[in-house]
């Protein structure tokens, strides 16, 4: 899916991340560790920009339009899949279809009754699992997720996890919840003082390997 | 030691605008050039008491023709400007905008008026062309300071309207619909004044009743433009919008008879006249003149009187701030200075000009006078309204200390911004002040199309159009200079 050589990650004035070799491939669950700053965005923004098409994308921001319904921001993940008259129609006034695929899955994100409410008057927690929903909601097959759900708490973000990742070819998760690491992924990817130090299956880590990423 | 600090910028631009309004007021004719101003004034004060709502005929038609005007002409200019803003980062379009916002109104009305007559057409057009280019530099600086993450969080690919639609529109939305609703004030006013260059609006009868002394009959018209500003908060709601334009459309359609004839004119008579005459080499010559006889000082005159009507703006606009500031005076006085604030503010500077101008002669004095009390009403309400924001510590000092040590700083690089970016906008009135009779750059426009020289006007309105643009671009550096917010005119009309 993803093959990094010794490639130098960031933009041009700063470099964010130094000699990266990975290979990511099918049916891998990567999480994604490191301090704030460590260059898991900049990882991630890297990976999305290989293949923009195939990516399910859910940036650390969430990147919401915070004026319009949970519906319509879901709505933006297939909005590459319409011709501009259907989108226009469903921007006005949600189809029926549209309204009932969405809706599926809000229900699945435990936002079902705020379909119609507009995002600025969601919790960070319910937002955030906007922006998932609409990763989820576009067709792309690797899903590519900047802290989706920092302030989901543990166990629902654990159950959320466990639903959402099997269904995508490939994943790469940015955590900050070690244990929750552990529990979802098949693979951790740990980043420290600009280079990848950790790469490892998860069934051979320890929370104590993964606290010295910190 | 020398002090560095930040105002120490704000103060250096401000003594240069105040150098540079203090040698306008020095050079500036301000005499009073009328017999007896005294008793005009008295007359003019006993019609604001006694209005006379019966005088004029056909008022209903006009106050009908003035909105009407006001709202076909910004549905045209919105739907051009929004256009135009989707390509805003294209430099053409920049400044095809500059251009077009440039021009007065006014202008406009008299060039379009010698193709379409004194129709809807030409009230309408006269107002969406220059609104087009100022909605598209707004909603372009709008769309331009956005957040543009939503937009980035889309898979590539949707296609350019659904990602402006969900992904950007929605964003600024809500500032545009304020916008909008803020221009339609002032189309209102825009449309108003088209009355003194002839279209059927309240402006025609207006002049008419000031023109003959019938001052009752005047107020009572000026009492009605007011009102109907004043009342747009109650009676413009988004869900009528759709009927008053619908209404607007039937009421006095957008039309305008067909005459090939007058483009031929118009088209034959904007080439410079030793063109059309054939001789090339009398071209020189002829501009020569037209820029020593009428270009220079039309253009000198605007600058004058802009400049100076900017210094006595930012005077009054920072005297009459803390009348309605609520860290000053009382209930009482805050609402008393309010009620003038509003008034003057929803008055157009170029009634006021007219007005002044009856009462104290064709001197630069009423054009810089009605300048100053409109735009630094709109200044110093918006001073005021600032301060209302302010979070002061409880053991502040008051009075006249608190405002010039508290509070004056904090507004000021607020008002200096705001005071830079209106500096533009007082060009554009003042040159179109001479219509009135005031020597400035609209005197000379007015007379070229009185003798029908429709090269000479055209000429003069760009040359206007130039200065525009340069004190546009002078009013920039100087805010890019002193670090000042580009972001004030959202703010401004809020």
């Amino acid at each position: 899916m993803f093959s990094l050589r010794s490639e130098n990650l960031g933009w041009s004035s700063a470099r964010v991340l130094e000699d990266v070799t990975l290979d990511i491939g099918a049916g891998e669950r990567v999480a994604l560790l490191g301090a704030s700053g460590s260059g898991k965005s900049t990882l991630l923004g890297h990976l999305r920009n290989q293949c923009p098409q195939d990516i399910a994308w859910c940036p650390q921001d969430g990147a919401l339009v915070p004026m319009l319904s949970v519906f319509h921001n879901i709505y933006m993940g297939q909005l590459h899949c319409r011709p501009w008259w259907q989108n226009l129609a469903n921007l006005v006034r949600p189809g029926a279809a549209a309204l009932e695929q969405v809706g599926t899955i809000a229900t699945r994100l435990g936002l079902a009754d705020k379909l119609r409410t507009s995002v600025d008057r969601l919790s960070g927690g319910q937002a955030q699992r906007v922006a998932l929903g609409r990763a989820l909601f576009s067709p792309g097959h690797i899903l590519l997720a900047d802290e989706p759900l920092s302030s989901v708490d543990e166990h629902q973000a654990r159950h959320l996890l466990d639903a959402i990742l099997p269904a995508y070819d490939c994943s790469v998760v940015a955590l900050h919840d070690r244990q929750l690491a552990l529990a979802c992924s098949t693979r951790v990817i740990g980043l420290r003082d600009n280079r990848v130090v950790l790469d490892a299956a998860t069934d051979t880590l320890t929370l104590a390997d993964l606290d010295r990423l910190y | 030691m020398r002090f560095d600090t930040t105002a120490r910028g704000y103060r250096q631009v401000t003594l240069l605008l105040a150098l540079a309004g203090l040698l306008s007021l020095v050079v500036a004719d301000l005499g009073i050039h009328t017999v007896s101003p005294g008793d005009e004034l008295r007359r003019l004060g006993a019609g604001l008491f006694t209005p006379d709502f019966l005088a004029t005929g056909g008022l209903m038609a006009a106050l009908a023709n003035t909105v009407a005007f006001a709202f076909q002409g910004v549905a045209l200019g919105v739907c051009a400007g929004a256009l135009l803003a989707t390509v805003w980062h294209w430099r053409p379009v920049r400044l095809f905008s500059a251009i077009i916002r440039a021009v007065h109104e006014l202008f406009w009305g008299l060039l379009i008026i010698q193709l379409f007559g004194l129709s809807t057409l030409t009230g309408v057009l006269a107002i969406a062309i220059p609104y087009a280019g100022i909605f598209a530099k707004v909603f372009g600086e709008f769309l331009e300071e956005s957040d543009r993450r939503p937009q980035t969080a889309l898979a590539p690919g949707a296609d350019a309207l659904s990602r402006l639609l969900f992904a950007r529109v929605p964003l600024i939305w809500d500032h545009m619909r304020r916008y909008t609703a803020y221009r339609l004030e002032c189309a209102i006013r825009a449309s108003a004044i088209l009355g003194f260059i002839g279209l059927p609006t309240l402006g025609f009868h207006l002049e008419t009743a000031f023109r003959q002394g019938q001052y009752s009959a005047g107020a009572a018209l000026l009492y009605l433009l007011l009102l109907l500003i004043l009342t747009m908060r109650w009676w413009l709601h988004p869900v009528l919008l759709p009927v008053y334009l619908l209404a607007a459309l039937i009421w006095s359609p957008p039309v305008a008879p067909w005459r090939p004839d007058a483009w031929q004119f118009f088209l034959r008579d904007i080439v410079p006249a030793p063109l059309r005459e054939g001789g090339t080499g009398n071209v020189t010559p002829w501009l020569q003149d037209l820029l020593s006889t009428q270009v220079l000082p039309g253009l000198g005159q605007t600058l004058l009187v802009g400049c100076a009507a900017l210094l006595v703006t930012g005077l009054l606009g920072m005297l009459l701030a803390p009348l309605v500031s609520p860290f000053f005076g009382n209930r009482l006085s805050r609402a008393g200075a309010h009620v003038l604030l509003v008034t003057l503010r929803s008055l157009p500077e170029f009634l006021l000009a007219f007005v002044l101008l009856l009462c104290l002669g064709p001197s630069m004095l009423p054009g810089i006078l009605a300048l100053a009390l409109h735009t630094g009403a709109i200044v110093a309400h918006l001073n005021g309204h600032f301060s209302g924001a302010l979070t002061l510590r409880a053991d502040r000092p008051r009075g006249i200390d608190g405002y010039f040590w508290d509070v004056l700083p904090r507004l000021y690089p607020t008002f200096l911004a705001f005071l830079l970016y209106r500096w533009e906008i007082i060009m554009r009135e003042t040159a179109v002040l001479g219509i009135l009779g005031i020597h400035t750059l609209g005197f000379y426009v007015d007379s070229a199309f009185a003798e029908f020289r429709l090269d000479r006007a055209l000429l003069l309105i760009i040359a206007g159009v130039c200065l525009n643009l340069a004190v546009d671009g002078v009013s920039r550096r100087l805010r890019a200079a002193v670090r000042l917010s580009s972001s004030i005119r959202e703010t401004a009309h809020a």
